[in-house]
């Protein structure tokens, strides 16, 4: 079976939306979640709004169709998937850099095709700076989401095992996670993309095979702590399946937990993958390729400073909202037994 | 106690050898013997030339126990590490050992001062932050932190490169010298950006730290018998915080060893690190497993440093048990 990529980006797009649809009404339905979610909303409006913004951007840039594109266009192919953000954009590339609004060419002072339109100026290749950075966003959301999806159920399904039978299996999975978290993150993460060839989705599962470990750890620990509690015991007592003592009272309360990890991990994967970039082996697209590729570009005279001001800014601006939403949910979900680890 | 050691010295020893087998699992599915000998000699070399290569350099054996119990490449692996026999470098055939030697001043001397300047301006900021708890300054305190925290590595260091190197010329971009008159020069920029990049998170860590501290019974006694709040924080809530801070910096102390690969990539430092991104860009095996046994076996003696100096600062802390 052979899938267009742009069919399976928009199927993976719907579900996770179905998926994010679900879970609000999941919320809205939960006394304790909708009361977490109102303290929230009161005490962190703007970051929120910037991370809803920022998914829009990435939702717009997830939907791509083909046709539609004027005879005249000659910067895509005829028969390429594009998204709306590509659609708007379409048609606007120069010729080489131009600063922001400028009139002119950077170099050659010929004229612009689109004069005063480049809001961010272009980039070397012509592109518009604004379009690329626009672009960004999904690929840095791709990357912290699906990472996060890969690693935390990896250190779930690990952790809560460990904690809950113990024995052989705790061991084993203590061993592994002190042999990986005694290996050079960087190196691991470097070796692990090498081996399965670069792309998105390898750098994702790298980065969450690196990343799992400390939430494995936090899992297996709280689970050694709930099993011992009398509910669990109560349950036990009760006659409840093993399975589902670990699906209805284990991993309920392990719920707050998950949701801190993934906002506090998502930040911390989306600056790796800047670095990645740098090392060369980041995923196409992304505002660290950004950074990388406008580096050089700082010691010009005079000095293109729109493009990496651009990627910065917007890698910023994700990271210090995801953040403070992050620290607010800390706040509301778990004053105490997770303290902010460096 | 000397029975609590042991044991986890003997652990750490199967950790060792689990991370060593990782290593040439990971490193042997991407790479085969032949690609090591291209990187050395050039592509360009005759196929005698590669072939004399790998039995010079003992890559000539088959890489599985199970094809060669006698003679391969893993028990080999494993004898010269645990024998802390590291050899010769696969990319130019000089010692690693020497490599070593030559990049631990440098890296020391970047990472060292890091990590003291660090802490003397962590700690007094986060008791600041965490004296004026529930106030606007903490706030404030903590807002700064997380802008801190929200600004990629790389984003720090090309911005200072930038702005302090280039436009203000007060340091060096990048570069490095042996005489300690010029040295502090070349490390201006990097410290300034790893304290920097450092500081957010530290501040952040050390305040939740000292405000767990502070909630404790004995700190309201103490407030009820009179004491001001200097004293307090002083003498009842730093003393106890002590604890947690010493896991954090013991736990530290092995990463000053082995560098940081980012900031001597980008500040031309020739020191552990650069060691590092050298040996992975020109495959060089030898050299890259070295810096990983090192640098895990460093790792894991910390935490069994960290674990005995608890029992140091407190005295609730047994091992017998």
């Amino acid at each position: 079976m052979n899938v267009e990529p742009y069919i399976a980006s928009n199927v993976v797009t719907l579900v996770l939306l179905v998926g994010v649809g679900f879970l609000v009404a999941f919320v809205r339905r939960n006394r304790l979640w909708r009361e977490a979610a109102r303290t929230l909303w009161s005490r962190r409006k703007v970051a929120i709004l910037t991370v809803g913004l920022y998914l829009a951007i990435g939702v717009l840039d997830s939907f791509a169709w083909k046709g539609g594109v004027p005879e005249d266009v000659v910067d895509v192919l005829p028969n390429a998937p594009l998204t709306l953000v590509d659609r708007l954009f379409l048609g606007t590339r120069e010729a080489s850099y131009s600063a922001p609004l400028a009139e002119i060419e950077f170099y050659g002072g010929q004229p612009l095709r689109h004069p005063g339109t480049h809001l961010l100026g272009t980039d070397i290749l012509g592109r518009d700076v604004l379009y690329l950075s626009l672009k960004g966003a999904r690929v840095a959301l791709l990357i912290g989401g699906l990472t996060s999806l890969i690693a935390i159920p990896l250190a779930l399904l690990f952790g809560v095992g460990a904690g809950y039978f113990g024995g052989r299996f705790d061991d084993f999975v203590f061993f592994l996670i002190s042999t990986l978290a005694s290996m050079p993150g960087l190196l691991l993460l470097i070796t692990l993309i090498m081996v399965m060839g670069r792309g998105t989705l390898s750098v994702c599962v790298a980065l969450g095979v690196t990343s799992w470990v400390g939430f494995c750890r936090l899992s297996r620990a709280e689970t050694l702590k709930l099993r011992e509690l009398e509910y669990v015991s109560a349950a036990r007592a009760l006659g409840v399946s093993e399975p589902a003592i670990v699906l209805r009272h284990i991993l309920p309360n392990l719920a707050h937990l998950i949701v801190i990890t993934f906002v506090l991990m998502f930040s911390g994967l989306v600056l790796s993958e800047a670095v990645l970039s740098w090392l060369g082996i980041g995923v196409d697209g992304s505002w660290g390729q950004m950074i990388d590729g406008a580096r050089d570009e700082l010691s010009r005279e005079p000095i293109i400073w729109w493009n990496i001001g651009a990627a910065g800014t917007a890698l910023f601006g994700l990271i210090l909202a995801v953040n403070t939403v992050g620290d607010a949910i800390r706040d509301v979900l778990d004053p105490r037994t997770l303290r902010d680890s460096p | 106690m000397a029975a609590y050691v042991l044991r986890r010295l003997v652990y750490g020893v199967g950790v060792v050898m689990g991370v060593l087998f990782l290593l040439f699992v990971l490193f042997f599915t991407v790479t085969e013997p032949e690609d090591i000998a291209r990187k050395a000699l050039g592509d360009k070399a005759p196929p005698e030339a590669i072939e004399q290569w790998k039995v010079n350099h003992g890559y000539d054996r088959p890489l599985w126990p199970w094809q060669d119990w006698d003679d391969n490449l893993l028990f080999e692996h494993y004898r010269k590490m645990l024998t802390f026999d590291f050899g010769l470098s696969d990319a130019d055939d000089s010692p690693i050992i020497d490599r070593i030697a030559e990049g631990m001043g440098p890296s020391l001397s970047l990472t060292v001062p890091l990590l003291v300047l660090g802490l003397m301006a962590a700690i007094p900021l986060s008791l600041l932050v965490a004296f004026f708890r529930e106030t606007y300054i903490d706030r404030m305190g903590v807002l700064v932190c997380v802008f801190a925290m929200s600004v990629s590595t790389l984003l720090y260091i090309i911005g200072a490169q930038f702005l302090i190197g280039k436009l203000l010329r007060w340091y060096p971009i990048s570069g490095f010298d042996v005489d300690p008159m010029l040295l502090p020069r070349f490390l201006a920029l990097p410290i300034i950006v790893g304290l920097l990049s450092g500081i957010g998170s530290d501040v952040r860590f050390y305040r939740t730290v000292f405000l767990e501290e502070s909630s404790r019974d004995f700190v309201r006694t103490a407030r009820s018998k009179g004491a001001s709040e200097v004293r307090i924080m002083a003498r009842h809530v730093l003393r106890n915080a002590l604890i947690p801070i010493l896991t954090h910096v013991v736990l530290a102390i092995p990463f000053l060893f082995t560098g940081s690969i980012l900031l001597e990539a980008f500040f031309g430092i020739p020191g552990l690190g650069s060691i590092t991104v050298d040996a992975i860009q020109s495959n060089d095996f030898s050299t890259l497993r070295t810096m990983v046994y090192i640098g895990s076996l460093l790792f894991i003696l910390g935490q069994v440093l960290t674990d005995l100096s608890y029992g140091l600062v407190d005295p609730r802390v047994r091992f017998d048990s």
